[in-house]
């Protein structure tokens, strides 16, 4: 399995891509494989205020629901709406089609994305889910 | 895999939507060997499970097989079982992996004043299942001693598959034709690895548990623990014709039983479709016109419906068939619609 090294994880299986102060949100390989297939993902709506480590949505496999994390503090600015249609694409491209939402990122005194401290790195993130399994 | 009554078992092999569009449309093979295996042998092996379970299984022919239930004193189920005729003096009782002690357990008490010897023999066993349309034509070709096409449905025989000695039935919990084959344990990789040559050109894939689980929901099939259990009775499932009251003699919850099949059940199992993408699932209220009456027992999205299908168990009373009936899936009311079951039934 690949995570790729651009992007940052989250413990509870989230990865996020940040660009400026959009970032881009999903859930990882590992997650996707964990749960199974996944049939149903609750988005969270356009203009919502998420907060790191909170639920914003849920995302339904045949064999279990999972609470969605959303890694970053920020508002919701667009949701995948292919995966009311497709939600398997979570599945077959966890780290692309099957990207879930973007957020505009709080900003620091510098106008830059205030980020959680502590988000993973890729290597992290491994070492997390190759202790988990 | 995942931990299943101390056993690790495959949930998936890759897609179970997949793995069970293939069972329903070609084949899936499924290791089982989790499964208990009891064996009752003796002159009087038959009159113990007729005393033993709700079966009348001294009446049945040996290579034939029954599905039925263990019930307790005061008539709940304590397991579901399916039990074949071997021989004229050998019957092997098949139980759900977390039941395998306490059926084995009790076997062993009420056979206790007749000649019948009570063995549990699954470490003996490894049970491997071809299930599907597809499952004939694939198993056909590797076995002998066995005319496997004219093997009625709940029959089975000794025979042989890929050379190793076998007992191979026409049963199955998936709601195809299909059949599982009992090995030994030391034989079960190169049996598994034949069934996959053979059948991997006619679309055959390796099932797992959540398939099998979505499988059997659909065929309207109870899995213990779900929607059947102690405090539950064959009755109130919907099964009160494996209860054989016409049978011989006295057998173990016969007198609670009685009294319970001329009652109406205080709860009744039925089926639900839900229109929407969330999945109603174990344990989530069910409500008629916005009140609790009952509780879904397994839910799950159904491949061959393409809609979220269950089973629930509904209180007694009126109301139910004309109320407006939901789910309460995590807070939201979903709406439902009463189903008959099965979900699923194969053309034959």
């Amino acid at each position: 399995m690949s995570n790729p090294a651009e992007l940052r994880y989250t413990a509870e299986h989230e990865w996020v891509s940040v660009e400026g102060t959009l970032a881009s949100v999903g859930i990882t390989e590992y997650a996707a494989q964990q749960l199974g297939d996944v049939v149903y993902v609750s988005l969270p709506a356009v203009g919502a205020a998420v907060t790191a480590g909170e639920p914003c949505g849920e995302v339904e496999s045949v064999k279990s629901v999972s609470d969605l994390y959303s890694p970053v503090d920020g508002e919701v600015t667009e949701t995948n709406t292919e995966l009311e249609d497709d939600p398997s694409l979570v599945n077959a491209e966890p780290y692309g089609l099957g990207w879930i939402f973007r957020v505009r990122v709080a900003q620091d005194g510098n106008g830059d994305a205030a980020l959680p401290t502590d988000l993973l790195s890729a290597a992290e993130y491994e070492e997390l889910t190759k202790s988990a399994s | 895999m995942v931990p299943f009554a101390g056993w690790q078992m495959p949930l998936r092999y890759g897609s179970e939507t997949a793995e069970h569009q293939a069972v329903r449309h070609a084949a899936g093979l499924f290791d089982l060997s989790h499964m208990g295996e009891i064996t009752v042998t003796g002159a009087e092996a038959g009159q113990a499970l007729d005393y033993a379970l709700t079966g009348y299984l001294s009446a049945m022919a040996p290579g034939r097989a029954r599905y039925t239930m263990i019930c307790a004193a005061d008539g709940g189920v304590l397991d579901d079982l399916v039990v074949y005729r071997l021989g004229e003096q050998e019957f092997l009782v098949i139980a759900n992996a977390a039941n395998t002690s306490v059926v084995f357990d009790e076997l062993v008490s009420r056979a206790s004043g007749f000649d019948a010897v009570v063995t549990d023999a699954t470490e003996d066993y490894a049970l491997i299942a071809v299930q599907g349309p597809a499952a004939a034509g694939i198993l056909g070709p590797l076995v002998g001693g066995v005319d496997l096409g004219a093997m009625k449905y709940y029959a089975g025989a000794a025979g042989s598959v890929a050379g190793f000695s076998v007992w191979v039935a026409r049963t199955g919990y998936t709601g195809e034709d299909g059949f599982e084959v009992f090995a030994r344990p030391a034989d079960a990789v190169a049996i598994w690895d034949a069934l996959v040559a053979a059948g991997t050109p006619a679309g055959l894939i390796p099932a797992g548990l959540a398939a099998r689980d979505t499988l059997r929901l659909e065929a309207g099939m109870p899995l213990y623990g779900n929607e059947l259990g102690p405090d539950l009775t064959p009755f109130e499932a919907g099964l009160g014709r494996v209860v054989k009251f016409d049978k011989a003699g006295d057998f173990v919850g016969r007198s609670a039983l009685a009294v319970l099949a001329a009652a109406e059940p205080a709860r009744r199992l039925v089926g639900l479709t839900i229109q929407s993408r969330r999945i109603p699932r174990h344990g989530y209220p069910v409500l008629a016109d916005g009140v609790v009456c009952g509780t879904v027992t397994s839910g799950a999205p159904s491949p061959t419906l393409g809609q979220p299908i269950a089973m629930a168990y509904l209180n007694a009373g009126p109301g139910a068939d004309d109320a407006v009936l939901a789910v309460d899936i995590r807070g939201e009311a979903v709406p439902a619609q009463l189903t008959d079951l099965p979900f699923y039934s194969r053309s034959r």
